[in-house]
């Protein structure tokens, strides 16, 4: 290969959002030299837009809260097939990875004895979000950039070069994990720029990719989040776990139709907006589900109470999971009580004044302003239903987040599944990229110490394959055209594997994903390798379909209703299938779906649950042999 | 609704490169982003250009239109009149790389020549303590989403390739302001701002304040508060226009006033020069009327510390001292502190504890006139 530009890393992290910053901070800490590869321009991750805030039991609002509940919330929240060992570390850990970030300069909003303020957020049983307004994701990825540039001055001073040890390549795509026999050696890409081809020797590669929202028309996530890491997973020998979760936002704009997906920040009903349809009715009262039903308001004037005195009363509905809204809104909307672009309202200018509205809510106010010409201290919002964040991923070990099946490889953040079981709360996002990007940090770092300076490598006929795949869309026969595929793809997802799924419409989608995958293959992009966006959405198309096959496959196997994943014809919650975990693996070009029994909560975690509500998710065998006397 | 719109699109790169005419179709509510990705997937497949999160959080899609730098995902087509022609071109200040893709890698470097934030060394995470008032100055340039339309708007640099080497421009004057501004943040930033950053540059024309996305107020919440403190060490010419408009708050210059005066009281009683009986009834009215004033009490931590000391109080004087290391930023301000905890730990009679208070503060601030209490053996006042 004439045109390849090598380099050599002991860790190699894709991705440069919350948990792939804080996996290279940790690695390079740990002395080992790292590189950091992301699609975009450095601070501009898919986390740069979060916005309601970061889940970490501080105790700074209410003192009774700490990690047990917590973890319980967490647990909740995922419908009990969250993977244990990872919602208890991401519990305990989560408030030291927020003090951190006020060491490494961070600026959150405050208590007044001048600690950081922590806000309600749906299915938290204690205000425990730390945020800075509702721009948290911004003020995550800043402190992040700027710890990373700390470290680089601290390279300038020691070796005289900022990159010594810690370099960021933006605007480099990562096309494949490369690997000598079981290991990983390394990993191969471009430059979006010139097009040129990079390849990175390197033992240990973490992937922090972000989602696949992408192959959904109607999405809060941006044109990043294409599946790359799970396909690159996929096809180095890994697993996905959990992939027919998906979660969709209950509320994201639906007018103008530009706009159509966009996030309304979860902070709105969290600071007192409150649902209504078509009649002016707050419907969620009607759609409390049995398994929440004592721990919510049973009127609106208890849920209304709350607000200030929270324990006295219990919280409103509006604060429910997301799940569990977003199925209401749909509901709602189908029985003909929407709003007049399909949605229902969201109303907070009629709960808060104007001055809060605007204080507590700037880019909300801002965006609602820019983009719809709504002033929302004014009037409602439109809100309804958007593709938001996917709990499915890699497989990995908790504890060090290595991939599960490759050696060398690691993943975390949202490209890793099972901490979120089949739901994850709000806020737990940002916190579950911290700790587990530190822990996939240390995991690389000390995989590396086990090597012994044995690194394998990358073979020459690897590179030149990656390199031939990677150029194929300029020799196709022009039939296709990559957007109009991507389009197609958007649409299927949308209608046939969206919220409600059914099990002919899964069918369908299936086989129109066969035909898409054919007609990808013929795609063919015009122009040359220099910044084209055609070119890089045909190499991402393959990604995208790929995934979407593993969450078609998977949702068509689970027979029952949970979480992410709610199925018409099979309304239901069943113990049977709390137990067990989807795993899919890459078959040749198909994916297969195995299942796996999901790993047992040990006695001491089981125990910070009351019997009654473990009746409502278990199995008759299970409840059987769980210890005496749990309270 | 819909409509056939003119656009021209800036194809190319610096040396080789021309606007092309587009006529394309616009959707209602759509904005200028909505359209050059009709183009792409339309018209123009491979036409280059960044973005992300469209809904201006991701300061991704900069670029000109009809000349002004903006936001593409930000920019309504209901902005502009149907028969208008649409100019979209990259940012001036910047090296194209494709169409609309700009070289921004100027501002990567700049960012790097900003000493990054450095807290007290003995502040342990998780014991931060900082009141909303006093982070909100530095929250508001922590809103910026760098997208780099100030930098494309400065006349410094916008047509002179020459200043960029000493010229930091208004984002990262706004990181150093902000940096400044931080209640934690222990070092001295402002004469550097004019010295290492071409702050003096500056000639205050308001053009960055003018195109921020986010509404940030670069020149009068940043740009001129740093011009007017390191004036009395060089003469700005930019500067007198603006002094009028700047006076400091009134009521935190009471508080400092009535605040220095009940401290040099205590630092009396403590020299053994007056009585703390004589001076207490004056002491307590300037901390009140200081408390008064004050929309915090954060910088009266030390002062109530070593008034609660000399009255006796030596529970209160340990808290109020410890709470003002989490509070105070300036090695002075925690040198002080620490003296009045090894006053505290020596009265109550804890040897190692009023060594190392000792030495912390020796640490911060070596000349610590109140140090003396505590020569020739070391501990003994
Ligand atoms: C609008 C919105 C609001 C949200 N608000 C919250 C919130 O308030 N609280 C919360 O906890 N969560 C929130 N979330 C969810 C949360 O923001 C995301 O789950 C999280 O930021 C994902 O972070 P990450 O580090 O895993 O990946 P990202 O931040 O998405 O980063 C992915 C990185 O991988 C890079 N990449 C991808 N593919 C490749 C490739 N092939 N080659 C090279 N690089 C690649 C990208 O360029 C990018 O740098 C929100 C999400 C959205 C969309
Ligand atoms: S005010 Fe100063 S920094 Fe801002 S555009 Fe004008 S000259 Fe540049
Ligand atoms: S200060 Fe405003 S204009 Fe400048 S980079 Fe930041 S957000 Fe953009
Ligand atoms: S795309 Fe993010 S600011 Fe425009």
């Amino acid at each position: 290969m004439t045109d390849l530009e090598r380099h050599s890393y002991d860790v190699v992290v894709i991705g440069a959002g919350g948990a792939g910053l804080r996996a290279a901070i940790e690695a390079r800490e740990q002395g080992k030299r790292t590189a950091i590869i992301c699609k975009s321009l450095f601070g501009k991750a898919h986390t740069v837009m979060a916005e309601g805030g970061i889940a970490a039991s501080m105790g700074n609002v209410n003192s009774k809260d700490s990690w047990q509940v917590h973890f319980r919330d967490t647990m909740r929240g995922g419908k009990f097939l969250n993977l244990w060992r990872m919602a208890e570390l991401h519990a305990k850990e989560a408030p030291q990875r927020v003090w951190e970030l006020e060491t490494w300069g961070a600026l959150f909003d405050r208590t007044p004895d001048g600690r950081i303020s922590q806000r309600n957020f749906g299915g938290h049983e204690y205000p425990r979000l730390a945020h800075v307004g509702d721009r948290t994701g911004l003020e995550l990825i800043r402190t992040l950039q700027q710890k990373i540039v700390s470290l680089q001055q601290e390279d300038e001073r020691e070796f005289g070069d900022p990159e010594a040890r810690l370099r960021v390549f933006a605007e480099c795509t990562i096309t494949e994990i490369l690997k000598e026999d079981e290991r990983v050696a390394g990993a191969f890409g471009y430059w979006r720029e010139s097009g040129r081809f990079i390849a990175f020797d390197a033992p240990a590669v973490i992937l922090a990719t972000g989602g696949i929202g992408k192959s959904f028309k109607v999405t809060s996530n941006s044109w990043e989040y294409t599946g790359d890491g799970h396909a690159l997973a996929l096809k180095a020998g890994g697993s996905l776990v959990n992939m027919e979760f998906i979660q969709f936002h209950p509320t994201g704009m639906v007018w103008p139709p530009s706009v159509k997906g966009i996030l309304v920040t979860e902070s709105v009903r969290g600071d007192g907006g409150v649902l209504k349809n078509a009649g002016g009715q707050r419907f969620m009262f009607d759609y409390v589900p049995d398994v929440f039903r004592d721990k919510y308001a049973h009127d609106e004037a208890e849920g209304d109470r709350w607000y200030t005195d929270p324990d006295n009363n219990r919280r409103p509905p509006e604060l429910l999971p997301r799940d569990e809204v977003a199925r209401a809104i749909n509901s709602e909307v189908k029985a003909g009580r929407g709003s007049p672009h399909g949605g229902v309202f969201l109303d907070v200018a009629s709960r808060l004044p104007a001055e809060t509205i605007r204080k507590k809510l700037p880019s909300m106010y801002h965006q609602f302003k820019e983009l719809a010409g709504v002033d929302i201290t004014a009037e409602a919002m439109e809100v309804g239903p958007t593709c938001h964040y996917v709990m499915g991923g890699v497989e990995v070990e908790p504890d060090t987040g290595a991939a599960v099946g490759v050696q060398g490889l690691f993943a975390a953040g949202e490209v890793a599944g099972g901490m979120h079981g089949s739901n994850r709360l709000g806020g737990n996002s940002l916190s579950d990229l911290l700790v587990f990007g530190r822990r996939a940090g240390l995991g690389a770092s000390q995989y590396l110490d086990g090597l012994d300076g044995t690194r394998p490598a990358i073979a020459g006929a690897d590179i030149d394959q990656a390199a031939a795949a990677a150029v194929a869309p300029f020799n196709g026969d022009g039939s296709e055209n990559p957007y109009t595929v991507h389009t197609e793809l958007q649409m299927t997802m949308n209608d046939l594997v969206g919220i409600i799924r059914r099990s002919e419409e899964m069918q369908d989608a299936l086989e129109k994903l066969e035909e898409l995958k054919r007609r990808a293959a013929a795609v063919t992009v015009e122009g040359h390798r220099q910044f084209n966006p055609g070119w890089h959405l045909a190499l991402d198309l393959d990604n995208m379909l790929l995934v979407s096959q593993c969450v078609a496959r998977a949702a068509l196997m689970r027979e029952e209703s949970r979480g992410g994943h709610t199925r018409e014809d099979y309304p239901l919650m069943s113990a049977e299938w709390r137990q067990v975990n989807l795993i899919c693996r890459a078959d040749g070009d198909d994916v297969s779906v195995t299942r796996q029994p999901l790993p047992s909560m040990p006695d001491e975690l089981l125990q910070l649950f009351e019997r009654e509500e473990l009746n409502k998710y278990m199995t008759d065998d299970e409840l059987t042999v769980l210890p005496e006397g749990d309270a | 609704m819909g409509y056939t719109a003119k656009f021209r699109v800036w194809r190319g790169t610096d040396e080789d490169g021309a606007l092309n005419d587009y006529d394309v179709d616009v959707n209602e509510g759509e904005v200028v982003l909505d359209v050059i990705h009709r183009l792409q997937a339309t018209q123009a497949p491979d036409l280059a250009v960044r973005w992300n999160c469209k809904a201006g959080k991701c300061g991704s899609c900069s670029a000109e239109i009809n000349g002004r730098p903006r936001l593409l995902c930000m920019t309504r087509m209901n902005t502009f009149d149907q028969s208008e022609t649409v100019t979209v071109t990259p940012l001036r200040a910047f090296p194209v790389i494709r169409d609309l893709v700009t070289n921004v890698s100027f501002n990567y470097q700049k960012a790097r020549e900003v000493p990054s934030f450095t807290p007290p060394p003995d502040l342990k995470a998780g014991d931060y303590r900082m009141q909303q008032i006093d982070v909100e100055r530095s929250q508001e340039f922590r809103k910026c989403i760098e997208c780099f339309l100030c930098q494309d708007t400065c006349h410094v640099i916008r047509d002179h390739e020459e200043n960029k080497p000493v010229f930091a421009g208004p984002r990262f004057f706004i990181r150093i302001a902000e940096l400044d501004m931080h209640p934690l943040d222990t070092l001295e930033r402002k004469h550097s701002a004019q010295e290492d950053y071409g702050l003096g540059y500056c000639n205050i024309t308001k053009c960055c304040t003018e195109v921020c996305p986010e509404g940030i107020h670069i020149t009068d919440n940043a740009i001129i508060p740093m011009k007017e403190r390191v004036v009395d060490a060089k003469y700005d010419p930019a500067f007198g226009l603006f002094r009028v408009l700047r006076a400091r708050s009134k009521s935190t210059k009471t508080m400092n006033e009535q605040a220095d005066r009940a401290w040099s009281l205590l630092c009396s009683v403590e020299a053994g020069d007056v009585d703390y009986a004589s001076v207490r009834s004056d002491v307590e009215d300037a901390m009140r009327q200081a408390k008064g004033v004050a929309s915090t009490g954060t910088v009266l931590a030390s002062l109530e510390a070593l008034d609660h000391f000399e009255a006796g109080r030596l529970d209160e004087a340990a808290a109020e001292a410890q709470a003002s290391l989490s509070w105070h930023r300036s090695a002075q301000e925690r040198s002080d502190a620490w003296v009045t905890l090894a006053r505290v730990y020596d009265a109550q009679e804890r040897p190692t504890a009023t060594v190392e208070a000792i030495e912390n503060a020796r640490r911060h601030w070596p000349d610590n006139p109140r140090l003396r209490h505590f020569g020739g053996d070391e501990r003994r006042p």
